[in-house]
């Protein structure tokens, strides 16, 4: 018993149709808390005010964002290495969930950044960062619609995805060299001295947790469907022989 | 490889204008700046390495598909590739004859194309020596873009949206450069990085390249 099993689509369609129910629930119900929890139950911040509320929505998605990419990158190497096709598919059913992921991180940072820093946008290094991930996002889902051939496909875009990581982080340093930032440091880390204050730290652990349960639903589910509609291509063909 | 590197360039010289096209569209550019932004002479100069820096970069974007596009449907590349050269030689050095035709022209008109955007006086340098360092890079990136789609339909387009995104860190530590040069402040640390992309992209890039081009031609 190993985790390679789950390679073979069959054994993954049966495992993800199990667990599926149960983590589209979990992650309703971390979200409905987590939200509810952040939104009504805890405290205006003293110097922001009400709006600090949006960072249970903010830091989540800007985490999934960066999170989705790195799912991209392993699974992308795991095609490459062990030629698994679910795991080229699971690439594949991940990106628009993390390009997703990162508009509302943009969206949410922009109605966030309004009233805190008086603009909607700034050149700011991890505004800017963000906004070149969603780039490499849109063209790595543009390869996979271009290429016919879906091993071909795949092949080209884990390979995308290897040198897009390498460049990415790239243009993540190089903005910091160009541009100073308005952004707030990382204030969640576990070895920081000062983080974030409890009340409002355990909300956000909660709805932390409802977006990664989230996103590996929308990833099951994306991955089962991109295999059912391979299967029902496969299918047709064979029809279209006979 | 020389022989390549010969029929290369002898072919983007001789054969259907690609080899000057890059060079006009970036003098184009250059010239609808003013147009765009105003003629006053210390906006021109505020904005000046950072326009001929960016027009470089899409002179380059321009000629890219030619790198590997003929060659894939007249069916050389499929003899290249069993050829005893390593297609990563291959692939770097078409990225050379690109850079050669391409990138080596364009660095030596954007001082002259400086003087129509009244770049100031210690920038001509600095923007010679920011481009000369930075266009290698442009092409071998500008290369594995090709590779990406040179066997798509409407490939053009799909290359922009992925090169455009790989070009982001050396557009930054060009542009930079070239503006501190201008300014008269220190460009050592941003044309240090900017070698050190150029150098990293030459040496990793042509085997990314190479490995997308075996899966086109298979």
């Amino acid at each position: 018993m190993s985790l390679w099993e789950y390679a073979n689509p069959v054994r993954f369609i049966r495992l993800t149709d199990r667990v599926l129910p149960a983590l589209s629930g979990a992650a309703v119900l971390c979200l409905v808390v987590g939200l509810v929890w952040g939104f009504f139950f805890t405290p205006d911040d003293y110097r922001q005010g009400s709006t600090v509320k949006i960072i249970y929505l903010h830091v989540p998605a800007a985490l999934m964002a960066i999170n989705a990419w790195l799912m991209m990158l392993v699974a992308s190497l795991i095609w490459i290495v062990r030629r698994h096709h679910v795991s080229a598919l699971a690439a594949r059913a991940a990106a628009p969930v993390g390009a997703t992921m990162t508009v509302i991180a943009l969206a949410t940072g922009a109605i966030w950044g309004q009233p805190m820093w008086g603009t909607w946008w700034a050149w700011d290094p991890r505004l800017t960062s963000f906004l070149i991930l969603f780039l490499f996002y849109l063209g790595y889902m543009a390869l996979w619609e271009a290429i016919e051939n879906d091993d071909a496909a795949a092949d080209l875009t884990s390979i995308l995805c290897l040198v897009g990581s390498v460049f990415a982080l790239l243009s993540r340093y190089a903005v910091n060299f160009w541009n100073q930032g308005l952004h707030q440091g990382a204030s969640l880390s576990l070895d920081a001295e000062e983080n974030v204050a409890d009340v409002f730290w355990l909300p956000l652990l909660v709805c932390i947790a409802g977006f990664v349960l989230l996103f590996v639903a929308l990833v099951f589910l994306r991955t089962q469907t991109e295999i059912r509609a391979r299967r029902m291509r496969a299918i047709l063909a064979r029809e279209r022989m006979a | 490889m020389r022989a390549l590197l010969w029929r290369d360039l002898r072919l983007a010289v001789r054969a259907g204008g690609g080899f000057g096209l890059g060079l006009a569209f970036f003098l184009i550019v250059t010239v609808l700046v003013p147009f765009a932004v105003g003629p006053q002479t210390g906006r021109l100069a505020s904005i000046a390495p950072g326009i001929l820096w960016l027009g470089a970069l899409l002179a380059c974007l321009l000629s890219l598909d030619r790198i590997f596009a003929l060659d894939f449907e007249d069916g050389s590349l499929d003899l290249l590739a069993t050829a005893p050269l390593p297609l990563e030689g291959v692939v770097a050095v078409k990225a050379l004859a690109h850079w050669f035709t391409t990138g080596l022209p364009l660095v030596a008109a954007a001082p002259a194309l400086g003087v129509l955007l009244s770049l100031p006086g210690p920038g001509f340098f600095w923007l010679f020596l920011s481009l000369l360092i930075g266009t290698p890079a442009l092409s071998v990136i500008g290369a594995f873009g090709a590779a990406l789609t040179v066997g798509l339909k409407r490939g053009g387009l799909l290359m922009s949206l992925l090169v455009l995104p790989l070009y982001v860190p050396t557009l930054i530590f060009g542009a930079e450069a070239a503006r501190r040069g201008a300014e008269g402040l220190a460009v050592e640390t941003p044309l240090m990085l900017l070698g050190g992309i150029s150098a990293g992209a030459l040496a990793l890039l042509p085997f990314a390249s190479a490995a997308v081009l075996r899966v086109s031609l298979r």
